[in-house]
């Protein structure tokens, strides 16, 4: 069995993936980034080694994914979050065209071409209120925990309207919206809703085209998957659960496979740029 | 004695500020705005009235202002806190032309009039970079008090380069500094100089002209003072009662009234 792991040093949390030759994913850990990003690296790789019985040895090539990856020295390659995330998606769901990707504390839109390739892209990188830090701020002026928000948000009959054009500013509009008696449930909604509003905005800007894929760790909230379907009027594809945060991690490590088949099959030389 | 009183209901603190009839502060105070803003406008001008011991009846007019000011309920009308901040800073300093006024979630720059009157303004209105707040992060982030903020940065000697721009973002970039070993010294001369560079281009926008009077919660900040008199060039006039300078302003609007509503003999004699 020919193994490769693909490491997603993300801004929030990092993620692994172990991928046999047949593209299966045999195990995926997490562990929260903090600042020792090359620590980090090497700990969640052991922890999902350890989920697959696996030793150290056994992995045959690693690939480094996320901002974080020039930090991970043991790689094989580094390569970008976006060609990680589109190789992944498109192995989980063919038909993608267009992918987001929201996660702590950044937003991505791109758009894909024929084989994967990333044919635009736009991000959200000066402002945490389009990532996953509104929400956590949201929750948290109401004295909420990020894992709280998802059984929460799904108790809302109706989401109050958040302007969500600063994740500070929010605080104040939150507790107005408590002093009035407006239930936390909805304001959670309606901080998705702002949320999600700013996603199409960017989604937009790369000309999406369907199918759509959603990815990324504010996923698990199955309510912005909803917002998001309304929003686009269009069915969005979402991994599952196991796999929402890991989908650059598994594109990483596919795109490992297919670089071995290619050392395998010729000249290095010739072939370097494949990856 | 009559007096006249101003109470500046900001998104952070609550100040409120009486004055005589000539216009010296008699009394002020300062309290949290917290969730119950009609509370925190109440206790302010409670507090003021103690320290200055001056009795409610012997308070003619009352002025409020600033975020929360609809919510002074005793209050007999509301003025803008630009106008009572450039209003108060010209009672301050009579040559200034420009103000800058840095509060906990907002920074504004205002042009005024030899008069006071308010000639053009600027606020960062959809963003909290380059305010308070930024601090208040790095005060998180660092663990330590707001008012030892300043002092810490004037220790700095090599600043950091603060990249983010966001607030939020901010928190998590001043640890990232701390674990690549910056001392926490040159971090805070960082953040600093950071948000003196956003509020100089926020001066820049409504025009800079000398004399510069800095006002707000953030004026007592001696490296604030420093990091932005350097990011333009010019020195800054601070007072004491930097802090007041919205209720003073508010105060100031007050005694107008007590003044014009009396007969233009008494008003004459009160001005003088």
């Amino acid at each position: 069995m020919r193994i490769t792991a693909g490491i997603d040093v993300g801004s929030t949390y990092t993620k692994v993936a172990l991928v046999d030759q047949a593209g299966t994913v045999l195990a995926t850990a997490m562990e929260p980034t903090g600042f020792r990003l090359a620590e980090v690296a090497a700990l969640a790789l052991e922890k999902a080694l350890a989920a697959a019985r696996l030793e150290r040895k056994a992995v045959a090539y690693v690939v480094a994914t996320g901002f974080g990856r020039h930090q991970v020295a043991f790689a094989d390659v580094h390569i970008t979050d976006l060609t990680a995330a589109a190789r992944g998606a498109t192995k989980l769901f063919p038909g993608t065209r267009t992918i987001l990707d929201v996660g702590g504390q950044t937003m991505k839109a791109s758009r894909l071409g024929e084989g994967a390739s990333v044919r635009s892209f736009r991000l959200n990188d000066k402002c945490a209120a389009g990532t996953g830090a509104f929400l956590e701020k949201t929750a948290r002026y109401m004295g909420y925990s990020t894992t709280e928000i998802g059984p929460l948000v799904e108790t809302s009959k109706d989401a109050t309207s958040i302007s969500g054009v600063c994740a500070v500013f929010a605080e104040s509009e939150v507790i107005n919206h408590l002093s009035q008696g407006v239930p936390p449930a909805d304001i959670m909604h309606g901080a998705i809703v702002s949320l999600v509003g700013r996603s199409v905005q960017l989604m937009k800007r790369v000309q999406m085209e369907k199918e759509f894929t959603l990815i990324g760790g504010i996923l698990r909230f199955e309510t912005m998957a909803r917002v998001v379907r309304e929003a686009l009027k269009s069915e969005v594809n979402v991994p599952p659960l196991s796999l929402v945060q890991c989908v650059p991690a598994f594109g990483a490590a596919l795109l490992g496979q297919r670089r071995l088949d290619v050392l395998a099959a010729g000249p290095p030389a010739a072939r370097e740029s494949v990856v | 004695m009559a007096y006249a009183a101003g109470v500046d209901v900001g998104s952070t603190q609550t100040k409120a500020v009486l004055i005589d009839e000539r216009g010296a502060i008699v009394g002020r105070s300062l309290v949290m705005t917290g969730a119950n803003v009609i509370k925190a406008a109440e206790t302010a001008f409670g507090e003021a009235l103690a320290a200055a011991d001056v009795r409610e009846e012997e308070v003619e007019y009352v002025v409020g202002t600033g975020y929360g000011r609809y919510k002074v309920t005793f209050g007999n009308t509301q003025v803008t806190e630009i106008s009572c901040h450039g209003r108060g800073a010209v009672h301050m300093f009579p040559a200034t032309r420009t103000v800058v006024d840095m509060g906990g979630q907002d920074t504004k720059a205002i042009r005024v009039s030899p008069r006071g009157e308010i000639l053009d303004f600027c606020m960062n209105d959809k963003c909290a970079a380059g305010t308070g707040r930024f601090l208040g992060a790095a005060s998180a982030a660092l663990e330590i008090p707001l008012d030892e903020l300043g002092g810490t940065a004037l220790r700095g000697e090599r600043p950091v380069k603060i990249s983010t721009t966001c607030t939020v973002f901010a928190e998590s970039e001043v640890l990232s500094w701390l674990g690549k070993g910056k001392r926490v010294e040159d971090i805070l001369l960082g953040v600093h100089q950071s948000i003196a560079v956003r509020s100089a281009g926020l001066l820049r926008r409504v025009g800079i002209e000398n004399e510069v009077t800095f006002t707000g919660g953030v004026a007592r900040n001696v490296a604030m003072i420093n990091t932005l008199e350097q990011a333009l060039g010019t020195r800054l006039n601070v007072s004491e009662d930097s802090h007041y300078m919205g209720a003073l302003g508010a105060a100031l609007f007050a005694r107008d009234h007590i003044l014009s509503s009396r007969t233009p003999a008494a008003a004459r004699q009160g001005a003088s």
